[in-house]
Order: C-alpha cells, then sequence, then structure tokens
C-alpha cells in the first residue's frame, strides 16, 4: 500500500515534528493537548453507573448472594476436609491424568502448602476457582456451540471476547465491585467473565473443525440432529474442548487470585500481596510459590487429561482406582479423627524459612549494591530516559558525563545523516525516512513529542500497514484517549510498554533463533518459559521487587519477564516449522548455515515472528496494568487509583483506554503478519 | 475384466434430470420444468454459468440395476462427488427425481430420510470419516447405536461385518492406530453394518497406496460377489474403473459425457475427452474373447474352450499353446467361434491404431 510514497511521508512527518517542536512557543496548542477541549467522560460515567445501580444494584446484589452460597459450600468442604484426605483425592486425579511422575509432582506440591503453613490460604483459592471454572466452562460452551453453528453469532462473538481479554483484570474488577458490593462474589463473577473466553474459541474451533466427512457419516448412518450433535460433532471436538478446559481453568486462577487485590478474602492472592506490601521478601516468595504451585498442579491435572491417550483400557480399571481411592480417603478421614495431625498440618512441623531468606536477601542487596545499582542506573538513564524524555533532557554531565552542547547535537544529527544517506544510497528510502523520524523521537523523548506529531505518526502507520479501516480505527480511538484528558498516562503506558516489548523482541528472537538451532539450548529454554506462562502474574513481580524496589525498572524487567515467552516460543516455533521442501531445496544450491538462517529460514519465518510480536504486545500490555502495583505511572496507575477509590470513571476510561491501545498494537501486527503470509502462499496455524 | 451381466436386474436407484447449481436463486432456472429442460441441456447449464453461478451437476441421469456395481469416473471437480451426494440427500439437489424403488426420495420428509438412511443405504468416505474417539467395535456399531439397536445385537452384528472384512482382532483398536487400508476396511464394514440395499463408495481407495488400493479392490469383489448389492462407486482413476465397473458413466463440469459397459467406452468414444483416458488402456485388459471372436467359424472337436468373457490378457498364453487356435462359448455352453493367434494380433493392432470398429 503507497509503497513508494513512504519516504516523503515520514520524512515529512520528521520535519513536522522538529518544527513543532523548535518552535513550540508560536503553536502550543499543537504541542500539548490545551486543558479546555478535554471533555472527560469520568463524570458522566459515574452518573451513568450510579443511575444504573440504583435500578439494577438489588438485581445484582441477588445474585450476587445466590453465587455465595456455592462458594460457601466448596470453601466449607476443602476447609473441613482434613488435608490427609484433600491430597489422597489429588494426587490420584494427578496419577490419573498422566501418571506417577505428576502424582509425585503433586504430593511434593501439596506437603509444601501444608508445610510451609498456608494449606487453608490454598484451599480458599482453590474453591473459588472449582466454583468458577465450571460456570465458565458452561458460559463458553454455549456461546461455543451458537459461534460454531451461526456464521453471523460469530461475527458477534468474537470481537466480544476480543474485548474481553484486552480489557485489563483490574478493569474488570471496577463494574463488579460496584455491581455486586465487596466480596468473594467479586472474584467469582470476575473470573467466570475472564475465564470464558478461551472456552468459546476452542469451542468453536474444535466444532468448525470436524471434517465433513465425519459428519456426513453420521447423516449417512441416519443421525437425528441432536444424535449428530451429542454423539459425532461433540466427541469429535472433544481434544480441542478439552484444551479449551485448560485454558480455562488457568485463565481462572490468574483472576482469582488478581481478584483477592480487593481484598476481605483469606485467599493466598491476599497473601502474597500484603506481604509484598509489608516488604517480607522471603514471606511473600514463599507463598508466590504456592500459587505458582497450584497453577502448575492445575495446569498439568487438565492438561494431562485433554492430551490422554484414549486407547488405553480404562473403564474398568478406572473405576477400581477410584474405588481403592474412595476408601483410601474415608480410612483417612476416620483416622484423623484420631490422630489430629492427619486432619491439620500441625504447628510444630510448619517449615518457615523466610527470616532465613530475609536475611540472604538482605546480604545480598547489601553486598551487591553496587553492581545492583549500576545495572539499574545504566539502564534507567541509556535506555529509559532517553526515550521517555529524550536526549535533549537525559543527556547531562550527572548522567552520561557530558552536557548536550551544541556541537554534541550537531554531532547526533550528522550521525543519524550520515547512516540515513547510507540506507537511503542502498536504495532503501523507507527505512532512510524511519531513521531520521525515529531519531527525531529519540531526541525531543516519546513524553515530549507534540501530540499532533504522535497523532499523525501513528494515523499514518495504521494506514500504511491495514490501510482505511484501521487508519480510521485508530483515529477514533486517538481522539478518544485525547479527548478523554488521559493522553499523558497513555503516552507513559505507551513509552513503558514500547521499551518492554523493544527489549522482549530483541532478546526473544535472539534467543527463539538460538533455541531452533540448538537442541541443547530448546531443551534448556522450553521448561523456562512454560513456567513462566503458567505463572500467576503477581508472582512475577517478586522476585524483582525483592533486588530491585519498586519504580519503573523493576516494572519493566517484570513485563520482559512475561512478554519475552511469546517472542521466543513463535520464533523458535515459526523456523522450526518451514516446509521442508524450501530448506532442502536451499540446502541441495548450497547455502550455508548461516545464509539459510537469513536468507531463507528467517524471511519465511516472518508471519510467525510478527504473531509472536502481536503476542509480546499483548502480553506486555496485560502485565504493565500489573506493574503499577510498583508504582509506575500511565493508565495502569489509573486503574488502580479507580479500583482504590471506587471510582468507576476514572478505572473504565483508562481500562478501555489500555484495551483500545492493545486493539489497536494487535490489527497492525495481525495485518503484517497476514499480508506476509499473503506474500508467501503460506497458512501458518500456529500453535 | 468383469462380467458384464447378461440378464439385467430391475433398477434399484434411479437419477432423472438432477441439477446442483449454487448461486443465490438458484430454483429460478428451473420453474415448473424440475429438471427436465429438454434436449438443449448443454446450453441449459452454459446459461446458468453465464449469470455467474456454478453447475456441480446438470441434468444427470443414469440407473443403476440392483446387484450392478455402477462406476462414476471423472477428474476433480467434474462433480461425481456433488452427484453421489444428491443420492443421498447430503447435498440437495435443485432439482430433479432421484428413484428409490420407484419412489422419489427428494420428496420425503426428514424422518423418512433419516429411517431411509438408517436402514437402506451405506456409505463409504475417501478419508475415511471414522469417529476417532470410538474403537473398531464401536465405529462399525455406530449406525446401529443411532436406530437403538441393543448393545448385545449391535456388537454381534458388527462382529459379522469385521469379519467379513477381515478385521477379526483388531476389534479394540483406535483408527489412529490402523493403517490407511486396515481403516477403509472399518469403513467399509461400518458401512455394511446395516445392511444396506444401496452402497455408495465414494473414490473409498484414492487414498491409499497403489499396492494396497489394488488389493482393497480385489477385497471389495470378493465382498460384493458374496453381498450381490447395488453399488455406486466413484473414482477418478480410470483403469480402477475398469477392474471393478459392470457400468460406468463419465462425467465432465457436472455433465455425463458417456454412460456403458467399459468395453464400450474404450471402443466407441463419445469424444475426444472419453479418449484420452482410453488412450492409455491396454486394450488386452478389455477386450474380451466374445468381442473379437468371428462368429459362424466351426470349432474343431477337441479344442480348448474359454467363455467369452475371457480378456485378452488371459486368452494370450493359451494362445502361445494352441496354434490351432481356442473355441468361444457363449452362454450355455453354445460355441461362438474359433479364435487364433493372429485374431488377437489383428485387433489389438486396430485398437492402437484407434481405428477398430464397434465390435458387439
Amino acid at each position: 500500500m503507497m509503497r513508494n510514497g513512504q519516504p516523503l511521508i515520514w520524512g515529512g512527518l520528521a520535519a513536522i515534528t522538529l518544527a513543532l517542536y523548535v518552535f513550540a512557543a508560536q503553536f502550543p496548542f499543537l504541542v500539548s493537548f490545551p486543558d479546555t477541549w478535554v471533555a472527560s467522560p469520568t463524570d458522566a460515567m459515574n452518573r451513568w453507573m450510579n443511575g444504573f445501580v440504583d435500578t439494577f444494584g438489588p438485581a445484582f446484589k441477588a445474585v450476587g448472594w445466590l453465587l455465595e452460597w456455592p462458594i460457601w459450600a466448596a470453601q466449607g468442604l476443602l476447609g473441613i476436609l482434613p488435608w490427609s484426605v484433600t491430597t489422597i483425592f489429588l494426587v490420584v486425579l494427578g496419577y490419573a491424568a498422566s501418571g506417577w511422575r505428576l502424582a509425585l509432582f503433586v504430593a511434593l506440591s501439596l506437603l509444601y502448602m501444608a508445610g510451609i503453613g498456608f494449606w487453608d490460604e490454598s484451599m480458599n483459592s482453590l474453591a473459588i476457582v472449582l466454583i468458577s471454572v465450571p460456570m465458565a466452562l458452561a458460559v463458553g460452551f454455549g456461546f461455543g456451540v451458537w459461534g460454531a453453528y451461526s456464521e453471523r453469532a460469530k461475527r458477534v462473538i468474537m470481537p466480544m471476547l476480543d474485548l474481553l481479554q484486552t480489557i485489563p483484570a483490574f478493569a474488570y474488577l471496577l463494574p463488579i465491585l460496584i455491581l455486586f458490593g465487596f466480596g468473594t462474589t467479586v472474584g467469582l463473577v470476575a473470573s467466570i467473565l475472564y475465564a470464558f473466553p478461551p472456552m468459546v474459541r476452542n469451542t468453536i474451533l474444535g466444532l468448525r473443525a470436524v471434517p465433513p466427512e465425519i459428519t456426513e457419516a453420521g447423516l449417512i448412518s441416519g443421525a437425528t440432529p441432536s444424535q449428530l450433535f451429542w454423539k459425532v460433532r461433540l466427541p469429535a471436538a472433544q481434544a480441542q474442548m478439552l484444551l479449551g478446559v485448560n485454558q480455562t481453568t488457568m485463565a481462572s486462577l490468574s483472576m482469582v487470585i488478581i481478584a483477592s487485590i480487593i481484598g476481605g478474602t483469606n485467599d493466598i492472592g491476599w497473601e502474597v500481596l500484603s506481604t509484598i506490601r509489608k516488604a517480607q521478601f522471603g514471606e511473600s516468595l514463599l507463598v508466590g510459590f504456592v500459587i505458582a504451585l497450584i497453577a502448575m498442579v492445575l495446569d498439568r491435572i487438565t492438561y494431562g487429561f485433554a492430551t490422554k491417550d484414549r486407547a488405553q483400557g480404562r473403564n474398568r480399571n478406572a473405576l477400581r482406582l477410584w474405588g481403592i481411592t474412595a476408601g483410601a480417603m474415608i480410612v483417612t478421614g476416620l483416622l484423623s479423627l484420631l490422630i489430629p495431625a492427619l486432619h491439620t498440618w500441625p504447628d510444630a512441623l510448619v517449615f518457615d524459612p523466610a527470616p532465613q531468606m530475609n536475611e540472604a536477601l538482605e546480604y545480598v542487596v547489601i553486598n551487591g549494591r553496587e553492581t545492583i545499582d549500576t545495572i539499574k542506573n545504566s539502564a534507567f538513564f541509556f535506555i529509559m530516559l532517553p526515550i521517555k524524555i529524550g536526549l535533549s533532557k537525559a543527556v547531562s554531565p550527572f548522567t552520561w558525563g557530558f552536557a548536550l552542547s551544541p556541537p554534541i547535537i550537531a554531532g547526533y544529527a550528522l550521525i543519524v545523516a550520515g547512516v540515513a544517506a547510507w540506507a537511503f544510497v542502498r536504495g532503501r528510502a523507507t527505512l532512510a525516512s524511519l531513521i531520521v523520524l525515529g531519531s527525531v523521537f529519540l531526541f525531543i523523548g516519546l513524553t515530549n513529542v507534540p501530540w499532533v506529531a504522535l497523532f499523525t505518526t501513528l494515523i499514518c502507520a495504521s494506514y500504511i500497514i491495514a490501510g482505511r479501516g484501521l487508519a480510521i480505527g485508530t483515529a477514533c480511538a486517538l481522539l478518544f484517549l485525547i479527548v478523554a484528558g488521559i493522553w499523558p498516562q497513555t503516552v507513559l503506558s505507551l513509552y513503558l510498554c514500547g521499551v518492554g516489548v523493544l527489549i522482549c523482541f530483541t532478546f526473544g528472537t535472539a534467543i527463539g533463533i538460538w533455541a531452533s538451532e540448538s537442541r541443547v539450548v530448546s531443551a534448556i529454554v522450553r521448561p523456562i518459559i512454560d513456567t513462566l506462562q503458567t505463572m500467576p502474574l503477581f508472582v512475577i513481580l517478586i522476585p524483582f521487587v525483592m533486588v530491585f524496589k519498586i519504580g519503573e525498572f523493576t516494572a519493566v524487567l517484570a513485563v520482559i519477564a512475561y512478554a519475552i515467552v511469546p517472542a521466543i516460543r513463535y520464533t523458535e516455533h515459526g523456523l522450526r516449522n518451514l516446509p521442508p521442501a524450501v530448506t532442502e531445496a536451499a540446502e541441495a544450491i548450497g547455502a550455508t548455515r548461516t545464509q539459510m538462517l537469513f536468507k531463507v529460514k528467517l524471511p519465511l519465518a516472518l508471519p510467525a515472528i510478527m504473531l509472536g510480536l502481536n503476542q509480546t504486545i499483548i502480553y506486555a500490555i496485560g502485565m504493565l496494568v500489573i506493574a503499577a502495583l510498583v508504582g509506575t505511572n500511565g493508565l495502569g496507575q489509573q486503574i488502580y487509583i479507580g479500583l482504590g477509590d471506587g471510582d468507576f470513571g476514572v478505572g473504565m476510561t483508562a481500562g478501555i483506554g489500555m484495551a483500545v491501545i492493545a486493539m489497536i498494537a494487535d490489527r497492525m501486527t495481525q495485518a503484517i503478519s497476514k499480508r506476509k503470509q499473503e506474500e508467501f502462499g503460506v497458512s501458518s496455524d500456529i500453535i | 475384466m468383469t462380467a458384464p451381466k447378461s440378464t439385467v436386474g430391475e433398477v434399484k436407484l434411479s437419477c432423472r434430470n438432477v441439477w446442483k447449481i449454487y448461486g443465490d436463486r438458484p430454483g429460478a432456472y428451473f420453474d415448473g420444468t424440475n429438471g427436465n429442460v429438454g434436449d438443449n441441456a448443454a446450453a441449459h447449464a452454459q446459461k446458468i454459468r453465464d449469470a455467474g453461478d456454478i453447475v456441480a451437476s446438470a441434468n444427470v441421469s443414469f440407473d443403476v440395476h440392483v446387484g450392478e456395481i455402477f462406476v462414476i469416473m471423472g477428474l476433480s471437480g467434474s462433480g461425481k462427488s456433488t452427484i453421489v451426494r444428491c443420492l443421498s440427500r447430503l447435498v440437495e439437489p435443485t432439482a430433479g427425481e432421484i428413484l428409490f424403488n420407484g419412489q422419489n426420495l427428494l420428496t420425503q420428509s426428514k424422518q423418512e430420510l433419516i429411517n431411509f438412511r438408517r436402514h437402506k443405504m451405506g456409505m463409504v468416505f475417501q478419508n475415511f470419516g471414522l469417529m476417532p474417539h470410538l474403537n473398531v467395535l464401536d465405529n462399525v456399531a455406530f449406525p446401529l447405536e443411532l436406530q437403538g439397536v441393543p448393545l448385545k445385537e449391535r456388537q454381534a452384528k458388527a462382529q459379522k461385518v469385521i469379519d467379513l472384512v477381515e478385521l477379526t482382532g483388531r476389534e479394540t483398536s483406535f483408527p489412529r492406530e490402523l493403517s490407511g487400508g486396515q481403516q477403509q476396511r472399518v469403513g467399509i464394514a461400518r458401512s455394511l453394518a446395516v445392511e444396506p440395499e444401496l452402497w455408495f463408495l465414494d473414490e473409498p481407495f484414492s487414498a491409499l497406496d497403489p499396492l494396497i488400493r489394488r488389493q482393497m479392490q480385489d477385497e471389495f469383489l470378493r465382498i460384493q460377489s458374496e453381498l450381490r448389492k447395488s453399488i455406486v462407486f466413484i473414482t477418478h482413476d480410470f483403469l480402477e474403473a475398469l477392474r471393478i465397473a459392470d457400468r460406468m458413466a463419465i462425467m465432465r463440469d457436472g455433465e455425463v459425457v458417456q454412460i456403458g459397459r467399459p468395453v464400450d467406452l474404450i471402443l466407441n468414444p463419445a469424444d475426444d475427452y472419453v479418449r484420452e483416458f482410453t488412450n492409455d488402456v491396454p486394450s488386452e485388459m478389455v477386450l474380451t474373447a466374445g468381442d473379437i471372436v468371428q462368429p459362424g467359424a466351426q470349432a474343431t472337436p477337441g479344442l480348448q474352450a474359454v467363455d467369452a468373457t475371457t480378456s485378452l490378457a488371459t486368452l494370450l498364453p493359451l494362445l502361445a499353446a494352441n496354434e490351432d487356435g481356442i473355441a468361444v462359448q457363449g452362454p450355455g455352453e453354445t460355441t461362438l467361434g474359433v479364435i487364433k493367434a493372429r485374431d488377437v494380433i489383428s485387433a489389438l493392432a486396430d485398437t492402437k491404431g484407434g481405428r477398430l470398429e464397434a465390435a458387439q
């Protein structure tokens, strides 16, 4: 699209940006958006919400009251059951799902939970998950079936799912909190809302992917419509839908943990939060590990059942296994009446290494202070600050060791001009113009770029990447952000997210390439990223906060730790799953390993890598909101403030803002990936 | 190779002027005609194509007799899969009639159709279409399960067809544990479990390796010689069609180009399209002793005799051993004449040159 016009567009934008920067005094309203133009929707939203609550509040409260019963029952049951009985059940469940190794893992995990004295809290969290998952599955299944059968329904459902999955988790909590009032119901409702979309997607995918010959075979055998659904389609889609169950369970757990931020629940998420707040790092790490273990246990068990080889002889064996288990549970339950240690883990046996851990950490932090500070400061001064406030402000004798005198500015301009000229001579005019534009932005700093310039740049980018539709969408979205008066926070969020994504993408792609070329690296990397991905967001924060304290740097590190996963995964997957015909052909022509990688594999894997970038951005935005807890500014903080004050308007506006940014980034990267796929004539049904 | 039956049974299934059009208002092309647009069907189809709609089947008519293997042959996109789906109403024809024992299937209600499918027809699919979650026994018993047949009875019935397709011992295996050939045996067994009168096979062996394909064709012929079903068999492989067909139809662009016995098609191709296929066919595979025997010649007593349906391929080694020729017998052991080596050579030479005139 308009490839030839690109150098002119980008060059022109660079010139305009620079001109606005220089003549800021003459055109102040083009540089920073005038306050008088802002029409914040927060008051109107609050008024509307109040009206809504006045009318429908009692209905929601009633529903909330109803929902409390199952939670109460589940928590009561898990609370009454002796730990030994619950453990036996879960261990056998692990065994049934995928064998002895998982059973052992489950046993060790549960012993850990009981051993460090957080059994009750763990069970309280688990109880909410146990209630929310079936409900989320039912809702997801319903919408999924509808979407699988009706193309029109699918067209309505899909964007709805996009919205539900891109609105930050915190933002969900707010309206739910207002509607249902404080209590465990909030966590339940939020986790149902957050966890049902994966089930919808997998149901639609599974039902639609049933080979036509299988449904035809059913029809030919004389299936009635309901037989066709229950006996043919559904069983044939089973594998895919069980993956949906796995994803729904994980989403549910992560939301249950996040929801504990509103407090009042004696669960494991609350425990982590309060220990982080009290700076008890040893404790928070121990408890965080419990969450990670719960996540891994739930993940492995549901995944085990989802991928289980159904060919193995079952029924009779399974019946016997569960018979014996039930017997063992009853016997243990009775025994626990005689032996209290089997009922409640004895305090004497609680193992608490937290004090020692705190001491060790203190030792490291005190003795390693210089190294830690050096890392933190150099990242801050040389990468983050320049992007945030620009070289023009970041470079000072205190930070860089020299002042930004006119000769140095001239030198910067010369280097930029030189590099751009080199690119231009090589026939890459678009690249040259982008280098110039980027350098201008870097000099001014993202937060200081005149809003008109940033605005126009983003709209032009959407137009060039994905055409008029997205350009209009982007324009509307940006207009919303700026008129709603959250532009400064938006830019801050863009900056944090941008830094994180930049680093993730650079290192993630590099690691992915390395892993694709080396079996050893792949074997090392894979378990790490698998673990990172199942880790609830809070937990990822803990180690970074421990070492680097709160602040932007910590937030960026947490974003990186979480969002680097898809960059690695998609790159490796894309590189490893190229059509063998192509690589064999290149090998036969005599490509060296380097040529193969750079001239054949990487270009062909580009669609997959772009999808990785897409996921990286979405992940980064998701983590950004959580990172607001450790002291970042931007939209995440706004959501957090809204949640804290119960201010629906403020929180929702920021939440929608986040979602809007995520959706634009999503559409842009999807468009690039899709265009590449079409150019290569390949499809990438990835992962 | 296969004997064209001298006495043709009654018509089991009849396809009359069947059309399948994909478009916005396909029915509008057939107001009141119900597919019978007279002699100008080709022109009518072209008119529809010019209007921008897709003609998947155009004016298809044929009969399938009791116990007959009727093959529909055509390249991909020729509409052969569409037509077999029209026969079972997996695809709803736009116009025409499908008569089963003289009764129009297209006017049947949903419930009648379900009953018809449950009891009267079986179908085998190219990619098997097995239920991935059921083992062999349950897969085969699946149509019976849908009918509500009690467990014991349906397992006994399924076991019988599993034995028939020689899969005994694999009852508890799951489809993905079987080879392609074995999976298709399951597909065949399943389609036969309800003891259908009509048997549809949609490119049943196309997904298999050539060697396995050959085996399965023999297997299929063996089963058919036991069961004598009325069969519609779809294939894109002309040689396969020759091997198994009693009669066959060649399709192109949704239209039937020619219908007849394999030998008729080879000796009298309707047009160049059909001739293209027949060119590659070794004539000795197709021509039978009856096709080339000179009628009237007196057989010398003591000559070795063969049936008129014997293929030349089988005849050649016999001729090599009998310089005086071979006697050919028609129905009722009547001697039709004598064939000598020279007759075979000249017949083969003529067909290769494409000049042999109709030999009845």
